[in-house]
């Protein structure tokens, strides 16, 4: 990664903004899943508009980096056109969406990060990035709230809905680690002032995930475990088969407009 | 009562202060494709109008990042300034500042309320901003005696609210 250090502000930001793009499209696939799946009709609303959020989010972070790469490429070319190795998301965002109680621990997870990580990128020196989120933010709160009240729900609810909760947040536990972690890519952006230091949220993520996960009578798993490789290209075999089904039509008909 | 926030005061000012009122006139027909009542304008989506090298430049903000009727709204301008004779137009997405419900016009609001939809009610959301439990005004009957059902409704910028005195459910347009 050493050749990194060099790379100029314009690229960095363009891999940056991708890795952005990428987290966002592969977690709102994940959680489209529930469409007209979901428990009862009003929590596949609630999920379907989670989904929504997270694939405009992807929109926004794509359509900069388009412009950014300024190659006649457009957001669609980085959602569609893509092989699972260009994808650099975070592993946790492409897992499937298992049961409600698997679904409901990664969206705490991630919502916690990013309520920790969108009020500091609103920051950024790149002013479109801060535009997007500063957008991005307000939804998170309401996601945050949403996947809050069902930890405690289903963790201090029946015997099985406790047991389920505490068997996700221990095959989850492990994928929580790549997100505070920076390569040179982010170190360089983080010292230009355009990306966050997510190192530094790893402990207030940990003191917030741990009150909720305690207040729902869960205990937070011991760190035995870690997986990493995501922004690196190397995925776990989910993604593959994600966008299989998510790309298919785009590669199908390619061009294709109605 | 309907307050008038400065957001709103600063779009009002910026419409009245534009070298273009006809060109603004004419987009208060490009009505919300999901609400059909309220204008775009009324809405806070359409944020300005300028002239660049020959284009009459329209700029309209998302009011969530998802918002799948962007599309409909972005092509319900072009067509509705085409059939005013007008057709050098571009529209721009712009995201900063980000959209927010006080950017909702007072005319707006009242659209709203007698569409059956309840206007976002900041006072009620108490300090945490975000959609109250219960308390929100049936845009029916008037009764503060309501529930909310789900925090997500028909679209991204409403929750689903039951008012316990008609028994009628409601949506209610989420304050952000």
């Amino acid at each position: 990664m050493d050749s990194m250090q060099n790379m100029d502000l314009k690229a960095a930001t363009l891999e940056y903004v991708t890795r952005l793009g990428d987290d966002s499209v592969v977690l709102g696939h994940r959680i489209s899943e529930w469409t007209s799946n979901g428990p009862f009709l009003e929590e596949d609303i609630a999920l379907s508009n989670v989904a929504l959020d997270y694939i405009g989010r992807a929109r926004m972070y794509y359509s900069y980096a388009a412009e950014l790469a300024d190659d006649g490429r457009t957001e669609d070319d980085f959602a569609y056109l893509r092989d699972e190795r260009a994808f650099r998301n975070l592993l946790i965002n492409e897992l499937p969406r298992g049961d409600f109680a698997y679904t409901i621990v990664r969206q705490l997870f991630v919502d916690v990060f990013n309520s920790l990580y969108l009020p500091r990128l609103m920051q950024s020196a790149d002013k479109t990035i801060a535009a997007i989120a500063a957008k991005a933010i307000k939804e998170t709160q309401y996601h945050l709230r949403r996947s809050r009240d069902w930890t405690l729900r289903l963790g201090d609810g029946t015997e099985e809905s406790h047991q389920r909760m505490q068997k996700a947040l221990d095959a989850l536990w492990g994928y929580t680690h790549e997100m505070f972690e920076l390569d040179a890519l982010e170190q360089q952006l983080v010292e230009a002032g355009v990306a966050v230091d997510s190192t530094a949220l790893k402990s207030a993520w940990r003191d917030q995930v741990a009150a909720i996960v305690e207040e729902a009578t869960l205990t937070c798993p011991e760190d035995s475990w870690a997986v990493r490789g995501g922004r690196i290209g190397y995925h776990t075999e989910n993604l593959g088969h994600l966008l299989t089904e998510m790309q298919f039509v785009h590669r199908s008909y390619p061009g294709c407009r109605w | 009562m309907i307050q008038q926030h400065a957001t709103w005061v600063e779009r009002l000012q910026r419409r009245e202060a534009s070298p273009y009122p006809e060109i603004w006139n004419i987009l208060d027909q490009v009505k919300d494709p999901e609400i059909p009542v309220i204008s775009l304008w009324e809405l806070g989506v359409l944020c300005d109008v300028s002239y660049e090298s020959g284009n009459y430049v329209i700029s309209i903000t998302p009011t969530y990042s998802g918002c799948p009727a962007m599309e409909t709204m972005r092509s319900d301008v072009i067509s509705t300034l085409a059939q005013a004779g007008i057709n050098e137009v571009r529209v721009r997405t712009q995201l900063a500042p980000a959209w927010t419900t006080q950017n909702l016009s007072p005319a707006g609001k009242a659209k709203l309320q007698e569409y059956g939809i309840a206007p976002p009610d900041p006072e009620a959301c108490g300090s945490c901003g975000l959609t109250p439990d219960a308390g929100i005004k049936c845009p029916r009957c008037g009764s503060l005696d309501t529930q909310r059902i789900s925090e997500f409704g028909s679209t991204a910028c409403k929750a689903l609210f039951q008012c316990q005195q008609c028994l009628e459910p409601f949506d209610y347009f989420k304050h952000i």
